[in-house]
């Protein structure tokens, strides 16, 4: 991240020297400033969300969803105390049912809580990353809106193939990783 | 039918809870109150990412990457209108759907490219964007393949997008 960061930056930087030296600052600026608003409508979002996933948790209903989605969740990411299993589960759960706004704060409870403290990304927080990235979602609702408003013929002809391929996308993720896990205790048994 | 789906859970959930004797009000509270902390800790860490978003576009090194790159892409079969879609789509949400735009208008909703691109952005998240999120809770310095699993399938999915939009 740090090395993809910085190159992008340099290059991009150097680029615009050439071309107009004028909007450099400007534009990060403007970055800056549209972050902000991004993350003033991601506070209402997650208010809301963390509220209703609160009430959630008071009422023992996630417990109930995490006995569902165990049996996954333990072949994937191995074995896990209670809470961050129960954390998972309703993560990928908020995934699926399309409530990004919902999923990250409980992806972010459940890193906190996997963090050993190492500095080193363990097992289960990497399968976490990458089935957060490749989350699949059942109804790409901002899509399909956006279709609408672009006068779409068939806006949700999309539904079957995105579903398709955003399993599929999930499975190749956790298939890679875990011949990367298999790969890497080789490796360190040698 | 999906329009009720998000209502009818919200509501079974307050309901579910207020059978279980659960303070629904404060529980929300208590819930609702994690917020501004929670984006607080990620502001700085989003600026950042958007920062490099913002470059890469304007200084048009993302078309050209996308530029390079398309042969490549063309020979898996993605079509070279949607490459730069596709590297930009792993750093921005709402990058990629301001391009998402562009391509609707451009090619037209319901052309194979319209229907490609809008497949494309529905069926994967922002690889980079969700890992700087997760990330800016812990303190982890080596990742070592989470985020090239991440792209690869992200990759291979796009692929998978792209011949689906074809048969489907």
């Amino acid at each position: 991240m740090n090395k993809i960061w910085f190159w992008l930056i340099v290059v991009s930087i150097c680029i615009l020297l050439y071309i107009n030296p004028e909007i450099v600052l400007p534009s990060m600026l403007e970055a800056s400033e549209s972050t902000l608003k991004l993350c003033l409508s991601l506070c209402a979002i997650y208010s809301v969300w963390l509220g209703i996933l609160q009430v959630m948790e008071d009422s023992g209903m996630n417990k109930k969803l995490s006995k569902f989605l165990t049996p996954v969740t333990r072949k994937i990411f191995g074995n896990l105390d209670e809470e961050t299993n129960e954390l998972i589960c309703m993560n990928i759960s908020c995934n699926i049912l399309g409530m990004g706004g919902a999923a990250t704060p409980l992806g972010m409870r459940a890193m906190k809580r996997l963090d050993d403290g190492s500095g080193d990304a363990n097992r289960p927080m990497m399968m976490l990353i990458i089935f957060a990235s490749t989350s699949m979602q059942i109804l790409p609702t901002t899509v399909i809106g956006l279709r609408i408003t672009a006068g779409s013929a068939s806006a949700s002809s999309i539904i079957l193939p995105t579903i398709i391929s955003a399993i599929l996308t999930t499975v190749v993720g956790i298939a890679l990783a875990l011949l990367c896990e298999k790969y890497r205790k080789k490796r360190a048994k040698k | 039918m999906s329009i009720y789906l998000l209502p009818v859970l919200i509501l079974f959930t307050f309901v579910y809870a207020k059978m279980k004797k659960v303070n629904v009000y404060s529980s929300f509270i208590g819930g609702a109150k994690q917020s501004i902390p929670l984006v607080v800790s990620i502001f700085p860490y989003l600026v950042t990412i958007m920062i490099m978003v913002q470059f890469i576009r304007i200084s048009g090194l993302a078309s050209l990457i996308a530029h390079f790159i398309s042969p490549a892409f063309n020979l898996i079969g993605i079509p070279s209108e949607l490459c730069e879609l596709v590297l930009l789509k792993p750093f921005s949400g709402n990058g990629s759907l301001a391009i998402l735009n562009d391509i609707f208008s451009t090619y037209g909703v319901d052309s194979y490219i319209g229907r490609c691109a809008s497949v494309i952005v529905g069926s994967c998240d922002t690889v980079f964007y969700v890992t700087t999120l997760y990330l800016s809770q812990v303190k982890v310095k080596r990742l070592f393949y989470a985020v090239p699993c991440a792209l690869i399938a992200t990759l291979a999915g796009t692929v998978i997008s792209c011949l689906l939009c074809r048969f489907m």
